[in-house]
């Protein structure tokens, strides 16, 4: 197959690759989708993204509107800019979806994410683990003599940073929400 | 009508109130409580199939030649499983249908009971919209919703999956003018501005095209004569795509031809050298396009389209016009004409005397014989002897139905039922069952191949039981001719499984059914036979013995721009290589 210089991979959409070989750079949208909170509405954004080969770097939901019964989909997703305009409108026509804001391209928005870390260690490690998590302003939510369940918001970044910083302190376990964003302004 | 009642009856009462008179469907344990209310009335007739898949796409032919939604009531498990490769095949051809099927009570949900299946877990990617309702007070609501979203927008398949207590179970039925439709409003005005600066590229335009397609079609017959109305008065030269083939007629003057991997020589070179592409309702499918990067590459395109995930899918355009193609046409005629009704002639006389030179190579030539029946001839033939009647065409898919396309002429639109996008073979006997049902007194004839028909034969038990005098014109080439073709050109004539074997005797096939069958192999039978097929008052299988080896041509292999087409046998040597052979 690989002789027939079929491109492998989801960003390329289709099955065999029609698309313009000199594709644009990839670039991560995150997208805030308002849907009606019915059954299987998530099951059918995440069919959309599967079915049609785009990807998901995280994705959060929760109902945000208990009266309206709406729910708020949060997206990091990755594509040429063509991929991205057509995951819009793909989202779009979904009967269930009111509206996909573009929150990269839409103005300025804020970005969190939460995470809990359990870091398992004595002595200096431990000391040093406490001292970065400080730095970092992540609380301690747990603790016993030997570990500690670190809890951090941030952006995802900066929860990689803490990640890479943990890792040779005794990192054992992360629990990460995925990504809720905001515009920012009224 | 409102008021306490039964969610079986209430599905009657709701399909009543939406106007239905047709369903097509086969009964189950799941959906009982339902049929036994269509027994105790008579307003709405049931058309009981053959396999649930021939009831979709029954009501895909009911839909395409009506113009209104088809409807299907089959039971759960299997009868909903069956019904997938109708609903995918509806959903890529975009043609509306209301699918009810029937499921395990609610407390049995989840346990693996007996015919259960996650009946809208299965069909949310080949649905427009599923729903499984859970209780009875929302049934009514949701059938009106259904028909609401099968038919505004791009229209498409939907489905309601309808627990069996929620049947037996009494609620408040709602009709459909106090249902509330919901946010789902798709846009059908076009951005006046935008059409606006279309009007001016028409104006300068020297080598326009109208590219159109199947969206003409669903948007209405107001649209086709919207579309006569422009390319007539600015005199474009008109071509369409398979679906939407009958929206500008064929014997009108700027008919050019269908376009794409079997278009005409002259539709595809005049969209390949057009300045100016108008596409009205058509989606840049891959087998219109050929080779993206070398599409059309010297013009300006614009796009319009009711469904916004069109534009700019495929082909990037310079102008998408998001809305209903009837009424973007009609601000397009107004703005155009309070302009002062600008074309470029000089431009236009020299793109037509190029088109013509186009034509003049009278690309469909075919070799004919007095020895066996060529399949172009008998298109030839069928065509002659059926001009003039009240007369729908269905396919099959395969060589016959690109033959078909080629050599058939549709003057009206909702007269050309074929599978498009999904290329079902076993599409055409049931859906020419379907638009016979719709239209009782016309000529409704499927053009078939012998493998192609096979896939459904059992429908025409289906056409017997109801009378439906459907006409089964199959072109038996002993053949997946189709396959066999693309084995000769792209796989070194290895020929691997590409026969039809064991063929039965589609004459005592026609005997054993109950209707009547012929067989003709001689070119100097072939009017007779289509003569005795066309008069005969019932169902008929008319067994065409064709050429077994004739390529369709011409073609566009995969992969390729559109002007490098195979015209002949002669120019197909070594005209594909590796690269177009993973296309499909
Ligand atoms: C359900 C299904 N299976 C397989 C195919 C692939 N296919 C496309 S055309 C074709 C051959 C059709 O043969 P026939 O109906 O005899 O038509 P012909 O091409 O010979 O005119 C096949 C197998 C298909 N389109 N649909
Ligand atoms: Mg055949």
């Amino acid at each position: 197959m690989s002789a027939l210089k079929i491109k492998k991979g989801s960003s390329s959409h289709s099955a065999y690759d029609l698309r313009d070989p000199n594709a644009e750079i990839i670039e991560a949208h995150t997208l805030a989708v308002m849907v009606d909170n019915e059954v299987g509405v998530l099951a059918r954004v995440i069919g959309l993204f599967s079915g049609r080969g785009y990807n998901i770097d995280s994705l959060t939901v929760a109902e945000v509107d208990h009266k309206g019964h709406r729910s708020r989909i949060t997206v990091v997703t990755r594509g040429t800019p063509a991929v991205i305009e057509q995951i819009k409108a793909q989202l779009g026509r979904l009967v269930p979806v009111h509206e996909v804001h573009d929150l990269t391209v839409e103005g300025p928005s804020v970005e969190r994410e939460l995470a809990l870390f359990k870091v398992v260690g004595a002595g200096e490690k431990r000391i040093e683990a406490l001292r970065l998590a400080e730095i970092f302003r992540a609380n301690v939510v747990d603790s016993t003599l030997e570990s500690f369940v670190f809890e951090i918001t941030g952006t995802p970044e900066k929860i990689d940073a803490f990640a890479e910083l943990m890792r040779p302190l005794g990192l054992s376990d992360v629990a990460r929400t995925g990504v809720a964003a905001l515009a920012r302004g009224a | 009508m409102s008021g306490q009642m039964t969610g079986a009856r209430m599905v009657v009462q709701a399909l009543r109130d939406q106007g239905v008179d047709t369903v097509f469907g086969y009964p189950g344990g799941a959906v009982l409580p339902i049929y036994d209310e269509i027994f105790q009335q008579n307003d709405i007739r049931h058309i009981l199939v053959r396999h649930e898949q021939g009831a979709v796409h029954m009501a895909e032919g009911y839909a395409r030649s009506t113009g209104k939604p088809g409807v299907v009531l089959v039971t759960s498990g299997p009868g909903a499983t069956n019904a997938v490769t109708g609903l995918t095949d509806a959903l890529l051809d975009s043609i509306p249908l209301v699918v009810l099927t029937g499921q395990v009570p609610t407390f049995m949900i989840g346990t693996d009971g007996f015919q259960e299946a996650d009946t809208v877990g299965i069909t949310r990617p080949c649905t427009k919209h599923n729903w499984l309702v859970k209780d009875t007070d929302k049934l009514a609501e949701t059938i009106h919703q259904a028909f609401h979203v099968a038919t505004q927008g791009r229209p498409g398949p939907v489905l309601i999956d309808i627990p069996k207590d929620v049947q037996f179970a009494t609620g408040t039925y709602v009709a459909p003018k106090a249902t509330r439709t919901g946010h789902y409003q798709p846009k059908v005005k076009g951005d006046i501005d935008l059409i606006t600066e279309l009007v001016e590229w028409m104006e300068t335009a020297q080598r326009p095209i109208l590219y159109t397609g199947g969206g003409l079609i669903n948007s209405g017959p107001g649209a086709s004569q919207l579309l006569r109305e422009l390319a007539d008065a600015t005199g474009f030269p008109v071509t369409s795509t398979l679906m939407g083939l009958g929206a500008y007629p064929a014997s009108g003057k700027n008919w050019i031809g269908m376009l794409g991997m079997h278009g005409l020589y002259e539709a595809n070179l005049a969209m390949h050298g057009c300045d100016l592409m108008i596409n009205l309702g058509a989606r840049f499918d891959d087998r219109i396009t050929g080779r993206i990067a070398d599409f059309s590459p010297r013009s300006k395109k614009a796009h319009v389209d009711i469904d916004p995930s069109s534009i700019n899918k495929v082909i990037h355009v310079d102008l998408g016009i998001v809305g209903d193609v009837g009424h973007v046409l009609e601000d397009l005629l107004k703005v155009w004409k309070s302009r002062g009704r600008k074309v470029n002639k000089e431009g236009l006389a020299k793109w037509w005397a190029q088109i013509d030179e186009w034509k003049a190579k009278k690309c469909l030539t075919y070799r004919n014989s007095d020895q066996v029946i060529k399949p172009q001839y008998a298109l030839e033939r069928l065509e002659a002897l059926t001009k003039g009647r009240d007369r729908y065409i269905t396919t099959e898919v395969g060589q016959h139905q690109m033959w078909a396309a080629q050599f058939l002429g549709f003057d009206a639109p909702n007269r050309w039922m074929t599978s498009g996008g999904l290329g079902t073979m076993g599409y055409g006997l049931p859906a020419s069952i379907g638009v016979q049902v719709a239209h009782p007194d016309a000529l409704v004839i499927n053009v078939a191949g012998e493998a192609s028909w096979l896939m459904n034969m059992q429908e025409m038990g289906t056409a017997v039981q109801f009378r439906a005098p459907v006409k089964q014109f199959i072109l038996n080439n002993e053949r997946l001719g189709m396959v066999r073709q693309w084995q000769q050109l792209l796989h070194g004539e290895r020929y691997s499984h590409s026969w039809s074997e064991s063929l039965p005797d589609f004459v005592k096939l026609a005997e054993a059914f109950g209707c009547k069958g012929a067989k003709v192999d001689s070119p100097k039978d072939l009017d007779d036979a289509i003569m005795a097929m066309i008069e005969y008052d019932g169902p008929f299988i008319l067994d065409v013995l064709v050429e077994k080896h004739e390529n369709c041509f011409p073609m566009i292999p995969s992969g390729k721009p559109h002007n490098e087409m195979l015209l002949g046998d002669a120019s197909t040597e070594g005209a594909i290589q590796a690269g177009g052979a993973v296309l499909v």
